[in-house]
């Protein structure tokens, strides 16, 4: 291993874990933006609207990321739009992303009791009160394991991004492959990059679990909870 | 003295989707100050019909008056009426999310926009009239199911409801926790709040009931007094259902 290659590469890994990073958060906020919206408008059932949503899942789920990425990148310009390759990589990622974060909020907005609603209801409070204060936090608990879990698994996904032209971890390390023969100290530089944006991520989504699981609410101090 | 009608209901009609009948030409009346007991085998539409009179469940036909004026479910009136009709369910219809006293002070911030500080200090009067004071910074889970459903039965009546709606609010309780529940039932009827309670516990209804419901296959069978229902009830259904209630030694 040649670590005198490491140490003179490892800024540039920095700056593209640094692009990666970046993506990702745009990508997942966009995503929970429109898997929240998905979930509601499949809640509410509202006509027409729920049918796309419908069709958006299918497509966005069962198509890989990599294919969407060369569509937006690709296709799209021979009907005259033409997006940066950070636009394509957000777009992209958003939009494999809003359906798996539909279906978490869905699940979880689905396993609050409708006796809840009903007792929202008879207190006098209106629907959207009771899908704000009743509904959505009891629903936003539940979902948070698979929520975790879909972020970690849209990290991941960014390592795909390399094929739309964007200096991304994997774009660096194939890169450098190429051009010096350093296969090994290539590759281990990129595993440890992923781990040290993944790790965090995962620890903290494991104190969040633990944190508001369902089952807990009021038990966060054991001590003094009674 | 004849005493002011709160809440009626005009032949009210309702069908499953599948077609079964639940509700069949219901006509109630029910006055202020007035406890309504209504017994009745499973199934035998008595939660439907409670849940009809806080319009969560819509009517195929009929009319539900509140003080003389006709109910119409899709209007938002039904907001501000289900303010004055308060529920109490079987079971978990606390807000597991909220401690107890947020449980209790949701709607009257949010629907009925008080003061904090009054509606904080009618809150704990109320939660040391039901014994839980030292409960109200718990959350429900840390609660028994009495416990729970005292909590439940303090935030409908934060409210100021004038018709308090129990739906067999002791049939998911341990025996032991069925009175200390039923002994706050006793005394708001005592008070004279007005009530139409469903429930299984018979000396419970005779105790509490100033009237009598007794339903079956979506019609109310037989009607009137405690004593005369549960002594001498005239119909062979009701009979029937009575002595299901009566164990006999070997």
């Amino acid at each position: 291993m040649d670590f005198e290659f490491i140490r003179a590469y490892a800024p540039l890994y920095a700056s593209a874990a640094g692009l990666t990073l970046t993506i990702a958060i745009f990508g997942i906020v966009l995503s929970v933006v429109i898997g929240l919206l998905c979930s509601l408008v499949k809640i509410f059932k509202i006509p027409v609207l729920s049918a796309i949503v419908n069709g958006y899942i299918e497509i966005s789920r069962n198509t890989p990321l990599l294919i969407q990425l060369f569509f937006l990148y690709f296709g799209l310009p021979k009907i005259g739009i033409v997006l940066s390759s950070e636009t394509c990589a957000v777009t992209g990622l958003a939009f494999l992303g809003g359906s798996y974060m539909a279906e978490a909020f869905r699940t979880g907005i689905e396993q609050v009791p409708k006796i809840q609603t009903d007792s929202g209801l008879s207190l006098g409070l209106t629907r959207l009160q009771i899908f704000r204060f009743i509904i959505l936090p009891q629903a936003v608990a539940t979902s948070v394991p698979v929520f975790c879990a879909n972020i970690i698994f849209l990290i991941k996904e960014t390592s795909v991004f390399s094929a739309v032209a964007l200096a991304d971890l994997m774009f660096v390390a194939k890169d450098l492959i190429g051009i010096y023969y350093k296969t090994d100290e290539a590759l281990f530089m990129l595993v440890i990059s992923y781990l040290l944006i993944l790790l965090p991520v995962s620890v903290f989504c494991t104190w969040l679990e633990r944190r508001v699981r369902y089952a807990e609410f009021g038990n966060s101090n054991p001590v003094s909870g009674k | 003295m004849r005493l002011e009608e709160i809440l009626k209901t005009e032949q009210l009609n309702k069908s499953y989707e599948n077609g079964q009948k639940v509700l069949n030409d219901i006509t109630f009346s029910l006055k202020k100050g007035e406890v309504v007991v209504i017994i009745g085998p499973s199934g035998c539409g008595k939660s439907t019909f409670l849940r009809c009179l806080n319009m969560l469940e819509p009517v195929d036909s009929g009319a539900i008056c509140f003080k003389d004026r006709v109910i119409d479910r899709a209007n938002k009136e039904v907001y501000e009426l289900r303010q004055k009709i308060g529920m109490v369910f079987q079971s978990y219809d606390l807000f597991p999310h909220l401690t107890i006293l947020d449980n209790i002070l949701l709607a009257p911030f949010k629907v009925q926009k008080r003061e904090k500080s009054e509606v904080t200090k009618e809150a704990e009067e109320l939660l040391k009239r039901v014994g839980l004071s030292d409960k109200k910074d718990v959350y429900p889970r840390q609660l028994s199911g009495g416990q729970k459903q005292r909590v439940a039965i303090v935030r409908a009546l934060i409210m100021h409801p004038e018709i308090l709606l129990l739906d067999e609010i002791t049939a998911a309780l341990d025996p032991e926790m069925v009175r200390e529940v039923l002994q706050v039932v006793l005394e708001l009827a005592r008070e004279g709040m007005t009530m139409v309670i469903v429930t299984h516990e018979m000396d419970f209804a005779r105790a509490v009931a100033d009237r009598v419901l007794f339903m079956d296959q979506g019609v109310v069978v037989e009607e009137g007094s405690p004593k005369e229902f549960f002594n001498s009830p005239k119909t062979e259904r009701a009979k029937q259902f009575l002595n299901m209630f009566h164990y006999e030694a070997r």
